[in-house]
């Protein structure tokens, strides 16, 4: 369980990009969460792995609080919380299976690290989760060698490999073409299912969170003021949300071609 | 997805596949061949290697403090020494542009000319400024003319060549649009030429000026003029305080012309 | 000077405008530039008498110098193979420190007292020309080719870790990040998300420097830190100039065909 308590975030001396924000996360409930550039989505995702510092408040996984942590206790923490980044963030010289590895970083030791002596069960674990996601055959090509899709697919595989308690998604999607990114967003929707993992998505399509997520949180201006069902989120939310700033992506009506046939190879 | 790694147990995964790690290891092993034949090859007594942090912080400790004894004759040298500097660039402009011209494939005369221009900037490239410096303190004897020629005929190479490249990516069409007014081969030069690698000269010379003066730092040791007269001297007399002076003061120097140079490239550029 | 309802009748002229616009600055500018000249050349020492005896020395030195003689050939192969050496252990030593040098000196990766210490080393083996360095290494070492490895150690750590420090604060910081949220230590980070960025332009500098460090070791030698600058001093100092001229043609042989093969290896590795 993610529960985050009045959290605050301010750069230098400027107006608070987060003002006090509550969310409480349980389960394997797929959130998504919706605002205009700049609402502070993505300031408060990179709060909870601590890779922006909070000014004040509190999160907490599982009962430990994260704020406070330092140095090695931080990066325990951090192997428990999975991120997905918008532009992939591969390592982009190494292979898949490098990158995949990767996500072991916390666990193994400097020697292992540096000479690719991973444990047999990572190894095993690595071409588990790619198989699932349908990018094995690619374990020993170069990440940059991959087209969009397949990118995101290792950046998601490498997340799961941290054997997370929560997945965080900033932007996972906005870097993809439509079709694609309704395959990612398919995807996370069944991984949290079938590993029973809470998933934070930050998305900046309305019609998506919609249709691939079970629960709604609206940010602007860095403070929550939607949180609710798919079902509740109407034009007055989304007015509410993005009005006098931006149209978003895509009308709130049209709904995206339904894609259940799950897409590993 | 439990079940699923109970078939994919035992798969092994390699970082690079044999191919891959035989041309790894030949690359290698030929390296460590090299390395290992300088090692055993080389004129050198390996206790002294052993012993050299030890001699290196004794000098240090010789150098420590350093003294403030001769500062004027150490910044009329360096004054003396950014002269050198800024005469020979000024001097090298006048050589190297006739050298650029005949050396730049759209703008030479002819291919005599052209494989003239380019030997001169050959020859002038690879010889060192200090072999530059010998040859000419043992032609005109010790002093700050030596020191200017050697620079001189080491920045020719440099300044000629970029010089030649820029002439060479100018823009054909102005050229052309100059010659069918009739205008004559050196009017062409002025007007569609000189505009276009303007600021290619300016960026060149002022690039050059910087590296002038470092080099001109070292002349005075083979007699050639400027701080490294003073350097040799002090090192000759054993006197390690000077010496540490000196090489703040060289330090100093070479900061204020990278200031000098970056302000002028924001200026000028 | 014209009234302004009179262009008319006046001839038109036109004169085109100055590259500096405020006229005080421009003719400043010249009159400055002139008195340097003037002090530049006043100021410096020139021993005119000795110099009026250049030419007939350059003649004597020319006619000594042709034509060059390679009759002690053994000498040269010996102060070309020990070029060879202080360059190509002096790249290896160089290019391997310079990584360390080159993480302490990036500001995106080091914290602010490592990379003071860092930018310092940079910055004072930078300022020195190798000749000097190498006239402090042969005090304290003594004559020899030690004292030339050491020399373009250092002249390669400040040239390959100033431009790699410059590459690692323009590495793509996303990596970087990623791999601090998978929990990542600071070593494991750097072979992870920095090392393999800055890779290529690692190789392509150390091709560059074994270059530039095979023609510098025909200097060293000069004062002292062995390999040919040594035999060509010599030649020079005994008046041999058919030896040094014959040691000064290969020279120019050799960088050129060294400036060859590294330029060919780094389009290769590109």
């Amino acid at each position: 369980m993610l529960e985050i308590t009045n959290l605050v975030k301010r750069y230098g001396h400027d107006e608070a990009v987060l003002k006090g924000l509550d969310l409480k996360v349980e389960g394997n409930s797929v959130v998504s969460i919706v605002g205009a550039s700049g609402a502070g989505k993505s300031t408060m995702l990179r709060c909870i792995n601590r890779l922006v510092e909070p000014t004040s408040g509190s999160i907490k996984l599982n009962g430990n609080e994260l704020v406070n942590l330092k140095g090695a206790d931080l990066r325990r923490a951090r192997r428990k919380i999975g991120m997905v980044f918008q532009g992939f963030n591969l390592l982009d010289r190494l292979t898949v299976m490098e990158n995949v590895l990767a996500g072991r970083l916390g666990y193994v030791n400097l020697y292992q690290a540096i000479s690719r002596r991973y444990p047999q069960a990572d190894i095993e674990r690595a071409f588990v989760l790619m198989e699932r996601v349908g990018i094995a055959h690619y374990a020993n090509k170069r990440a940059d060698e991959l087209s969009g899709g397949e990118r995101q697919r290792v950046g998601v595989v490498r997340a799961l490999m941290q054997e997370p308690e929560v997945l965080l998604a900033d932007e996972p999607t906005a870097s993809l073409d439509p079709r694609t990114s309704e395959q990612i967003m398919i995807l996370l929707q069944s991984l949290a299912s079938e590993l029973s993992l809470p998933v934070l998505i930050n998305i900046h399509n309305v019609a998506q969170a919609k249709t691939y997520t079970e629960r709604i949180v609206g940010l602007r201006h860095g403070k929550m003021i939607f949180d609710g069902l798919p079902a509740d989120f109407n034009k007055d939310a989304l007015d509410a949300i993005y009005g006098g700033i931006e149209a978003p992506d895509d009308a709130i009506t049209d709904t995206p071609v339904e894609e259940r046939s799950h897409d590993s190879a | 997805m439990v079940d699923h790694a109970q078939q994919l147990a035992d798969r092994v995964w390699q970082r690079y596949d044999r191919k891959q790690r035989l041309i790894r290891y030949a690359v290698l092993f030929a390296t460590l061949m090299v390395v290992v034949w300088a090692v055993r090859d080389i004129d050198i007594f390996w206790p002294w290697v052993w012993d050299a942090p030890n001699q290196i912080s004794a000098l240090g400790g010789r150098m420590w403090p350093p003294s403030a004894e001769g500062l004027n004759g150490i910044i009329a040298a360096l004054i003396e020494t950014v002269h050198i500097a800024t005469l020979a660039t000024f001097l090298t402009i006048f050589l190297a542009l006739p050298v650029a011209y005949i050396a730049a494939q759209n703008t030479t005369p002819n291919r005599a000319c052209l494989w003239l221009g380019r030997f001169i900037l050959v020859s002038s490239r690879s010889v060192n400024t200090i072999i530059w410096a010998l040859l000419f303190v043992a032609i005109f004897g010790p002093g700050v003319l030596a020191g200017i020629l050697a620079i001189v005929f080491r920045s020719i190479g440099f300044i000629g060549k970029l010089m030649g490249e820029a002439i060479e990516e100018i823009d054909r069409r102005p050229v052309e649009a100059m010659e069918a007014t009739g205008a004559s081969k050196a009017k062409v030069v002025a007007y569609a030429i000189v505009p276009q690698v303007m600021p290619a000269f300016f960026a060149i010379v002022i690039l050059r000026w910087d590296i002038n003066i470092r080099e001109s730092t070292v002349l005075g040791l083979v007699g050639a003029g400027g701080i490294g007269v003073i350097l040799q001297g002090a090192i000759d007399t054993f006197a390690w305080p000077t010496v540490a002076t000196i090489l703040m003061a060289i330090i100093v120097l070479v900061l204020i012309g990278e200031a000098i140079t970056s302000l002028l490239r924001s200026k000028v550029l | 000077m014209t009234p302004p309802d009179a262009p008319s009748t006046a001839p038109r002229t036109w004169k085109k405008p100055p590259f500096i616009a405020n006229p005080l600055l421009r003719y400043g500018l010249i009159i400055i530039a002139v008195i340097y000249l003037v002090w530049a050349f006043g100021s410096l020492p020139f021993n005119w008498a000795r110099i009026s005896e250049g030419v007939p020395r350059a003649a004597r030195i020319f006619s000594g110098g042709f034509p060059p003689n390679l009759e002690r050939y053994e000498l040269l192969l010996t102060g070309f193979k020990e070029s060879f050496q202080i360059a190509i252990l002096a790249t290896l030593l160089g290019v391997f420190l310079s990584i360390p040098f080159a993480v302490m000196a990036a500001r995106n990766i080091a914290p602010m007292p490592i990379y003071v210490i860092g930018r310092a080393v940079i910055i004072v083996s930078r300022s020195f020309h190798p000749v000097i360095v190498a006239i402090l290494f042969v005090a304290a070492v003594g004559f020899g080719p030690l004292a030339g490895i050491l020399t373009l150690t250092l002249y390669s750590i400040g040239f390959v870790g100033k431009l790699l420090a410059e590459e690692i604060e323009e590495i793509n910081w996303g990596q970087v990040e990623a791999m601090k949220a998978a929990g990542a230590g600071y070593v494991a980070i750097l072979f992870y998300a920095v090392f393999p960025q800055i890779l290529p332009r690692q190789v392509g500098l150390s091709m560059y420097q074994l270059d530039s460090n095979l023609r510098a070791s025909a200097v060293v030698g000069i004062v002292g830190a062995g390999g040919i600058g040594g035999t060509l001093m010599n030649a020079f100092g005994r008046y041999d100039y058919d030896f040094a001229f014959a040691i000064l043609l290969i020279i120019i042989a050799v960088i050129l065909l060294s400036e060859g093969v590294s330029g060919w290896v780094r389009k290769k590795i590109w």
